[in-house]
């Protein structure tokens, strides 16, 4: 079996930020996606501009330049505003700057999604609300957004084993997650085939797990609607 | 800085940024090309009736598209340097290359993401066409080659356009083993002016255009290629 050299710990520790960071990332996203989709879907032109601008500027730009722009693209910025509150070297911590970066790419890929469920929902249970008196927030929680989850899930879910496999890049900018972990043990031991491969199992069970997570998910979003079947 | 100022320096890194961006449509260029080739067996062997034949295309496809493509650079760059018969065998002059690493690791890399939209695009292959092949008296080859890979081609073309650009931004981080693409020129760049901000804009810009680009070209061999037409039935 691999010999960790007592770097088995560090890697768990590395797992736990790698899992931490893609949550963060995800909240953030899904946030981010639910607004882009409603401005792609929004009748006013410059709203549904905004949203189409957010979507192919962030979808165009490599995830990577965005971790890095996060990180040192905002130094000075942070610094700017730091000084005002007696902290001139105010700067986004790695966790966040990574959090940030993303999260808005999750965003631009999980507003295609929304925007694609959103439409999937009949307008008449909108106008069926309206004529019920229902207020706009109060369709949009109670009639739009729990059938919004049964449509959306498989995208979203493909969209978080991809941010998953990208929070690797936030090792660039040395946040301690699995890449940056399996890095340090591999300098120290000079055995980088073990730890690296070590990091890639990893990799490979959080996607079993987060797979078997969907399924559960998805047939509990499903319950109560046939299957469409070829 | 004034805007006059900016203008001239990125004036001034012209040619390396050229260099970078054609260092990145190169990589990309060939692993995209030898990816396909690649993925066309692994593809159709993906589709098998048979487990056994599926087996190994899956393992496969489940390493490459279950870790990050960073994590794959790091262990052919790095890693096969710790086995002895690696760093004596004929190939290590090639392994020992940051570019050849780099090539190596994309063209698995992608070769099994296009494997997948292969095995998906030949088993939406409608099977009454199949059928009917084989009831024309095609043998399963026959059918393979003249019916199911000309159709399952235009049906997967768009999900390969989408894969090209998607690993024009996954190549951005081949400059983490000391390769000079875009992002390489850029970083160095910046060590050199401190114009974080500007030269990551300028970056963007760069993989903006060559990302708009390849989205137009693609739709122009759609055309070419009749792929709507297809699609109708």
């Amino acid at each position: 079996m691999l010999d960790l050299h007592g770097f088995g710990p560090a890697l768990i520790e590395g797992t736990w930020m790698t899992i931490r960071l893609s949550l963060a990332s995800v909240a953030l996203g899904l946030l981010l996606g639910l607004l882009g989709a409603s401005a792609k879907i929004s009748d006013n032109t410059l709203v549904r501009g905004v949203g189409g601008f957010y979507t192919s500027v962030v979808r165009g730009i490599p995830e990577t330049l965005w971790v890095l722009l996060a990180y040192y693209g905002t130094t000075s910025i942070f610094n700017y505003l730091g000084s005002f509150f007696g902290n001139p070297y105010l700067t986004l911590s790695p966790f966040v700057a990574g959090t940030l970066a993303l999260g808005l790419c999750f965003g631009a890929y999980a507003t295609e999604v929304f925007r694609g469920a959103l439409l999937a929902i009949p307008n008449g249970q909108k106008e069926a609300g309206l004529a019920l008196g229902m207020s706009r927030p109060r369709i949009f929680w109670r009639i739009t957004l729990p059938q919004l989850w049964r449509v959306a899930l498989p995208g979203l879910g493909n969209l978080y084993l991809i941010l998953l496999k990208d929070t690797a890049l936030v090792s660039l900018i040395s946040l301690e997650e699995i890449m940056r972990k399996a890095q340090f043990a591999s300098n120290a031991t000079k055995e980088p085939f073990t730890f690296y491969f070590m990091a890639a199992l990893i990799y490979l069970g959080l996607t079993v797990i987060i797979m078997a997570a969907l399924h559960v998910f998805e047939r509990r979003a499903n319950r109560g609607f046939a299957r469409t079947e070829l | 800085m004034t805007w006059v100022e900016r203008w001239e320096m990125i004036m001034r890194f012209l040619p390396d940024l050229v260099e970078g961006t054609l260092m990145t449509l190169e990589l990309v260029g060939i692993a995209v090309v030898v990816g396909l080739i690649l993925a066309i067996p692994l593809g159709i062997a993906r589709a098998s009736r048979h487990w056994y034949i599926r087996a190994l295309p899956y393992t496969y496809v489940f390493f490459f598209r279950g870790t990050p493509l960073l994590l794959q650079l790091f262990l052919v760059y790095y890693g096969l340097s710790q086995f002895e018969a690696v760093r004596e065998s004929v190939l290590w002059p090639y392994l020992r290359e940051p570019y050849w690493c780099a090539l190596i690791t994309m063209t698995l890399h992608t070769a099994a993401y296009i494997a997948e939209i292969l095995r998906g695009a030949i088993q939406s292959v409608p099977g009454g066409e199949v059928e009917a092949a084989r009831a024309l008296g095609m043998s399963r080859r026959q059918a393979l080659q003249y019916i199911i890979l000309p159709r399952a081609i235009r049906i997967g073309l768009p999900a390969y356009g989408n894969e090209v650009i998607l690993m024009l931004k996954a190549s951005a981080v081949v400059y983490t083993i000391t390769l000079m693409d875009i992002m390489g020129v850029v970083r160095g760049i910046n060590a050199r002016t401190y114009q974080f901000e500007l030269f990551f804009l300028v970056a963007g810009l760069i993989y903006l255009t060559i990302t708009i680009v390849f989205t137009q070209l693609f739709k122009l061999v759609e055309r070419w290629l009749k792929v709507e037409a297809s699609r109708r039935r």
